[in-house]
């Protein structure tokens, strides 16, 4: 199953201060760390929300507005997406990770919906079940015939 | 946290740490089943010790340390009852007089070297080929006994039987735990990388159950096809590999209908294709390519061919030209008369029926295609485009005859049936 992996951003990325030496380093250390582990697809940091856009939906209508935005907390600075075999070991990876900011930080976990999770017609119970109906209603169509 | 969490933590934490866990203790004990064994001890430990004690800040660190000590009563155990193996008891030696620093280092170093002389142990080729796929998922995709039998629709007992023969053989025939060198490197890593790409495969079409895909198996090739490229990088046919398990695996939404029907390549939503996974395997066959002898590796030359499908947009826009040259050099390679079927569907897109039933009518004496339904098959598709639809019928029967497939019987009398009814309403 897959991940997306989201770094939440603070004061200092919203202000497009970069990341420390050190924390630049322990960060290429770690991302090399998951691409050995076979378990990175891909990863981005993200500019500032100024150098970004939003576009709003509403009463039929769209309404652009151009960034920074304000509320800080909700706004993320970077990501990755991470294939794994259980959430449990998408936060045992991420407890790994050196604190991505220079102060606190939240790193959030969200799983990507796969094939699986969509529409249970794709069970083989399901479409078995279908079939067996559809012999059944043969059968009785042969019978009145 | 609730003692199923820990429990699922401790799970979680194996699969990250035990490859890299058992590779270190093999090299110490120089024994893949001991390592093993010795690895699984620890992690038993931690289910007791981790509920009441909580998890440690650095659990990987924490089985480390258990499992060497483990290691060392274990060298103990070797040396005071058979004092067979020199080497060992210097190194517990070694280790005892001053609390162990090479054992730590031995555990520490290399990493990587360790876990690619784990691979080639793993896949080596005393072991029949299910004995070294159930192995190397279990080594080194830190998969449970339980996971592999559910993966391959075998009886867990079946798996655990498999697992314990394997590292027996190991044992007994002393297979060595190191990278093989010079000429014995290329055979040894086709015998690796077809492991994995026989997981990959099982996954991809199940050749047993209901589903026909298994995605969790075509995940776990390709998280093992990834490590290794990361472990060997100069290897062409590995990131050839990981590019077709990418382009392929990319395909997987596509490839089934809503009633799970197959859906064939040219007739799939190439917008429901995974352009993440697209990117990742062009990549990886642009890594392939750029080292030498790339050109005359199999697998670099399979992902270049699925490559072709992946960079056309439509079906139209497919590189039918260069498809065929990659398949001349394939079939150069291979001596397959599969690929040269292949190559002549290929030609045939790029050059016409005409140019593709000569290839095909060359292949007509073929013993090993005698039984094989795709050859009436695709030599009754160049007739029909040709207009010779008696003699297409006639393969496409022939085809149906040799299939067990219901479905694929269907599709090709339904070809007969539409051909035949053409005929008789054109003029």
């Amino acid at each position: 199953m897959r991940f997306m992996i989201l770094i939440k951003a603070d004061k200092d990325s919203e202000a497009g201060v970069m990341p420390s030496e050190q924390l630049l380093t322990d960060m290429g250390k770690y991302n090399e760390e998951l691409v050995k582990a076979g378990i990175m697809l891909a990863g981005e940091g993200l500019h500032p929300s100024s150098k970004g856009a939003r576009v709003k939906f509403a009463d039929g209508k769209r309404t652009t507005s151009d960034g920074p935005f304000a509320e800080t907390k909700e706004l993320i600075c970077g990501f990755w997406i991470w294939q794994v075999k259980s959430k449990e070991e998408a936060i045992e990876w991420v407890k790994r990770c050196p604190n991505p900011l220079n102060g606190d930080s939240e790193i959030e976990i969200r799983q990507i919906f796969e094939m699986e999770d969509f529409g249970a017609e794709f069970t083989p119970e399901l479409r078995e079940q279908e079939n067996r109906l559809r012999e059944q209603t043969e059968e009785l169509a042969k019978q009145k015939s | 946290m609730t003692v199923p969490d820990v429990h699922r933590t401790i799970d979680a934490v194996w699969r990250i740490e035990s490859p890299r866990l058992i590779a270190g203790l093999a090299r110490m004990v120089r024994d893949v089943g001991l390592a093993e064994e010795l690895a699984q001890d620890a992690l038993l430990t931690a289910l007791e010790q981790w509920p009441q004690s909580g998890i440690p800040d650095n659990p990987g660190a924490w089985l480390m340390a258990t499992a060497k000590h483990r290691a060392i009563d274990a060298l103990r155990r070797q040396k005071l009852l058979q004092c067979k193996h020199e080497e060992l008891g210097r190194e517990y030696a070694a280790a005892q007089e001053d609390a162990m620093p090479d054992l730590d280092a031995a555990l520490d170093d290399d990493v990587g070297d360790d876990l690619l002389r784990l691979v080639f142990a793993a896949c080596h080729p005393v072991l029949t080929t299910e004995a070294r796929a159930a192995l190397t998922l279990r080594l080194l995709g830190g998969l449970t006994t339980e996971e592999i039998a559910r993966a391959f629709l075998v009886a867990e007992p079946t798996i655990a039987q498999r697992i314990v023969r394997a590292k027996r053989t190991l044992s007994e025939k002393k297979v060595a735990i190191e990278v093989p060198r010079g000429a014995e490197l290329a055979e040894r890593l086709s015998s690796v990388l077809e492991v994995i790409y026989l997981i990959f495969n099982e996954g991809y079409t199940a050749t047993a159950g209901d589903d026909w895909m298994r995605p969790g198996l075509c995940e776990d090739a390709l998280r093992l096809g990834r490590v290794l490229a990361e472990l060997m990088p100069q290897e062409p046919e590995v990131h050839g590999l990981v590019a077709l398990m990418e382009i392929q695996a990319s395909r997987s939404r596509a490839r089934v209908g809503p009633t799970g029907e197959p859906i064939l390549l040219l007739d799939q939503n190439r917008a429901r294709w995974d352009h993440l996974l697209i990117q990742r395997g062009l990549a990886a066959l642009k890594r392939a390519e750029q080292l030498p002898g790339s050109e005359r590796s199999p697998y670099t030359l399979q992902a270049a061919l699925a490559a072709c499908h992946a960079r056309a947009r439509t079906a139209a826009e497919t590189d039918w030209v260069h498809m065929s040259a990659l398949y001349t050099t394939l079939v150069q390679l291979t001596r397959s008369p599969v690929v040269e079927l292949n190559r002549a569907v290929a030609v045939s897109m790029a050059f016409g029926p005409a140019a593709g039933l000569e290839l095909v009518d060359a292949l007509q004496g073929e013993p090993l295609l005698q039984h094989y339904h795709l050859l009436p098959s695709v030599r009754g598709d160049f007739l029909a485009k040709l207009g010779r639809i008696e003699e297409a019928c006639q393969e496409f029967e022939r085809a149906a005859s040799l299939t067990r497939n219901v479905r694929e019987q269907k599709f090709l009398l339904e070809r007969v049936r539409v051909l035949k009814s053409d005929e008789i309403s054109s003029p």
